[in-house]
């Protein structure tokens, strides 16, 4: 018997959030575990938009004085309207699961996943555009830097979360989801979900309260 | 039950060798043995760095380092001691001792904890290599503007060694949370959990909201620093003391990460040593878990100097936090207070604790009042506190719990006589070292000085200091002699050698993978006491009202059954025979050698009682 054999290992199987594994109730430990990244990830979060509201509160012109380019309409709207919608679609994705609709699961996590990709085609292409047409980089004063670093870590996190969906995607057309066994899943869609706050957060803040 | 007698009866498949085991396990107490031994070798490394710094500065005048390699050398002590040494020590000891505690067979997630562990080293290496590209000498707080425009590329390889060792806390901290809240031994609740564990679930509720928000700050000033970014640079907009809000919102609570768990292995073997159980069990928990909520409030501390913080706000809070942590100064007094104290290392080391920590404990509270913070800022007087806090406070601790939990992890007891030599070199070497330095900062010398002037009036007490450190470091070599001739001789320890009261102390040492065949029943924070004593010496006031609907007791005849349903047939309170399956685990006797008298004296039926069987999980 060694560590590496696996003979009782009740924290790794999978259960769905009603079942009970091994005499405890409550959540998934999975899933648990997954609820305190995010809190983490919430924490790092906190830690740039604290440093922009600093920075914002002590900069008498916001935003600075020839930065008039970074507008709510139409491209970022779209870009936000399609990321909340992908919160929709896989959050369906999860209820055809719980049901047992193992297509369900896979036409909503390649709804998700086409969905995220977009947002992030819109984020690069206006990248970009800010950089070639108006020469407003990470290097372009403070405002430039909270820009980049706010949006390109929350591009970051898109990306982690595609890749995420990618993996139960593939698990899933290999039918490795039912009604019961679903955590990845779930956790993957939470984490979804968060990212997708996030990115409203972000939205108003740097887009709309200008 | 093959595995409590015989646990190794084949340690390793054929083809794989012990190397590719410990490379690859993910068994937690290979993980926390790794933790340890990697902690205590950067304890050594990061030794070095201070007898360099002691060395120069015991007398006046440059002599062996110079000023250059001197800021590199402060800067990377204590970035080694906090990050590379206390931290990973401290989660080696939690990796080892909390799911054991708990009554669980592993962590929650056995592979993120091994991917956990990794990241120390790699990260370690990482800011090791620093000093081959020019080091990193801009203290360990890395302070904007300087670390902005430090030219070092060495700056970068500590920033993100910092970001590898942050995420592996991380993680650790979501494994002990998730370990905690969902795989605790069924009747276990959360105000029976030991001491130790609970002190672990809050710091690791410290590490999860402030650890992130300094990978953030990391972040920021790499980007600053390498791609042109405006965060801290006032030329650009930005706003260097911004840095400093970042990085003690993480720096504060770090400072509780640093000692909580010490409290915790303190309240472990105060009440041990001292044949009593723990004084206040819940005024302990409430002190412990407010003094991590106060954590967060009393960052800009710090920062009182800067003239940009609510200086009455963050010194009242300040004051606050002297409550809790007194609370816990009564609690262990109390407990020691008519107890059959029993002078063995482990207790020397607590009480070496207790009462050198409560002088950090002041000097910090002088601290806290703005005026005189304002007078001792960056002087000796708080190199002195943070030492009496970190060396007297957490590495006694560290040393009190390798003594512990030594016959645990191996099967071997350390030697008491070199224990104790060891003890009175660290005690009076500590002093030595870092009393001298409350009368140095009082004096005016400030920190982070590579040389005085010799009329200053300083160097008798440099002197002085320099002798301690060198009495801290010598009292390392008995330790690791010590440890050298236990692991050559013979692991007769036993199970249970403290005669303590948690469950480590059930299983056999060191413990079989998957840690228990079966479980005492726990009914009270002590249920190895209960188990050995019967009911009679139970502690009432450690068990909640709430004791009819315990996590339900596991059935002797069907262990896999859901929990938290009443099970009909079952009395909870003790000393009452139960299901048919009763008599079948007999190893109590087994279980609990060292015990001996006591165990004799129960009951046969008590015993049975006591000892219901339960398997780790399901069989498939």
């Amino acid at each position: 018997m060694t560590a590496s054999s696996g003979v009782v290992q009740p924290h790794i199987e999978e259960e769905g959030p009603g079942g009970a594994a091994h005499g405890t109730t409550g959540i998934d430990t999975a899933l648990l575990g997954m609820m305190l990244f995010i809190a983490s990830e919430i924490m790092f979060f906190a830690g740039l938009f604290g440093v922009y509201f600093n920075v914002r509160a002590a900069t008498p012109v916001w935003p600075p004085e020839g930065i008039d380019f970074i507008e709510p309409l139409p491209l970022t709207g779209i870009g936000t309207v399609l990321l909340v919608l992908s919160s929709l679609t896989i959050q369906w994705a999860i209820w055809r699961i719980r049901k047992g609709d193992r297509t369900g699961l896979v036409r909503g996590l390649a709804v998700t996943l086409l969905l995220g990709v977009a947002f992030l085609g819109i984020q690069m292409y206006e990248y970009f555009h800010f950089v070639t047409e108006y020469s407003f980089g990470i290097d372009s004063g403070t405002y430039g830097t909270l820009f980049y670093t706010l949006t390109g870590f929350h591009g970051a996190h898109v990306f982690g979360g595609l890749v995420g969906i990618s993996v139960i995607l593939l698990r899933a057309l290999q039918k490795q989801f039912s009604a019961r066994h679903h955590i990845a899943v779930e956790a993957v869609s939470a984490y979804w979900h968060f990212v997708d706050v996030v990115w409203i957060a972000l939205f108003i803040t740097i887009y709309i309260l200008k | 039950m093959a595995t409590t007698t015989a646990p190794h009866a084949r340690a390793y498949p054929s083809g794989r060798t012990w190397v590719y085991e410990w490379l690859t396990t993910t068994d937690h107490k290979k993980i926390g043995v790794l933790y340890m031994t990697t902690a205590f070798s950067f304890f050594l490394l990061g030794g070095l760095m201070a007898l360099g710094i002691r060395t120069e500065l015991a007398v006046p005048g440059l002599q062996f380092i110079q000023p250059e390699l001197y800021n590199q050398l402060f800067s990377m002590h204590a970035i080694t001691m906090i990050f590379l040494f206390v931290m990973p020590m401290f989660v080696g000891l939690g990796n080892y001792i909390v799911p054991i505690q708990v009554g669980a067979a592993d962590m929650a997630f056995p592979r993120i904890n091994a991917l956990s562990y990794w990241m120390i080293p790699m990260g370690g290496l990482l800011i090791m290599g620093a000093f081959l590209f020019g080091g990193s000498p801009i203290g360990w707080t890395m302070y904007a503007p300087l670390s902005v425009v430090e030219p070092a590329r060495g700056v970068d390889m500590l920033l993100m060694g910092l970001v590898l060792l942050g995420t592996s806390s991380i993680l650790g901290a979501i494994n002990f949370m998730a370990t905690i809240f969902k795989m605790r031994a069924p009747g276990m609740t959360l105000m029976r959990m030991p001491m130790f564990v609970w002190v672990t679930l809050v710091t690791s509720v410290l590490l999860l909201f402030s650890l992130p928000v300094l990978t953030s700050g990391l972040i920021m000033l790499f980007i600053d620093r390498n791609y042109g970014g405006g965060f801290f640079d006032p030329a650009l907009g930005g706003n260097p003391v911004l840095w400093q809000h970042v990085f003690w919102f993480f720096g504060h609570p770090e400072v509780y990460i640093l000692i909580l768990p010490a409290f915790g292995i303190v309240s472990e073997i105060v009440p041990v040593f001292s044949r009593k159980p723990l004084f206040g069990y819940k005024a302990f928990v409430l002190a412990t878990a407010s003094i991590g909520a106060l954590g967060f409030t009393v960052w800009a501390h710090h920062m009182f100097t800067t003239g940009a913080v609510f200086l009455p706000f963050f010194s009242f809070f300040t004051f606050l936090i002297a409550v809790p942590t007194g609370i816990k100064f009564f609690n262990w007094l109390a407990t020691m207070w008519g107890g059959q104290l029993r002078f063995d290392t482990p207790l020397l080391y607590a009480v070496g604790f207790i009462s050198l920590f409560l002088i950090g404990g002041l000097d910090g509270a002088f601290l806290a009042v703005v005026p005189f913070d304002f007078m001792v800022q960056d002087t000796y007087w708080v190199v002195s506190h943070i030492h009496y806090v970190l060396v007297a406070g957490s590495v006694f601790a560290i040393f009190a719990a390798l003594y512990y939990w030594f016959p645990k992890i191996t099967g071997g007891k350390l030697n008491e006589r070199l224990g104790k030599v060891q003890f009175w070199l660290l005690f009076i070497g500590t002093n030595l070292a870092f009393f001298p330095q409350h009368l140095l900062g009082l004096d005016g010398m400030i920190r982070r000085i590579a040389d005085y002037a010799p009329n200053a009036g300083w160097t008798e007490l440099n002197f002085l200091s320099t002798i301690g450190a060198f009495m801290i470091a010598a009292s390392i070599l008995p330790f690791m002699w010590n440890v050298f001739i236990t692991l050559r001789g013979p692991r007769d320890a036993g199970d249970d050698p403290w005669d303590a009261n948690t469950l480590e102390w059930a299983t056999t040492s060191p413990p079989p993978a998957y840690n228990f065949d079966a479980l005492p029943p726990v009914r009270s924070e002590r249920p190895l006491f209960d188990l050995k004593h019967g009911t009679v010496a139970a502690h009432p006031a450690s068990v909640p009202a709430a004791a009819g609907q315990t996590h339900g007791e596991l059935r002797e005849d069907a262990p896999e059954e859901r929990l938290g349903q009443p099970v009909e047939g079952h009395e909870d309170s003790s000393g009452e025979t139960r299901g048919p399956g009763a008599e079948v685990s007999a190893q109590a006797p087994d279980a609990t050698p060292a015990a001996g008298s006591d165990a004799a004296d129960l009951p046969e039926a008590a015993r049975q009682d006591a000892q219901k069987p339960r398997k780790p999980g399901e069989p498939e």
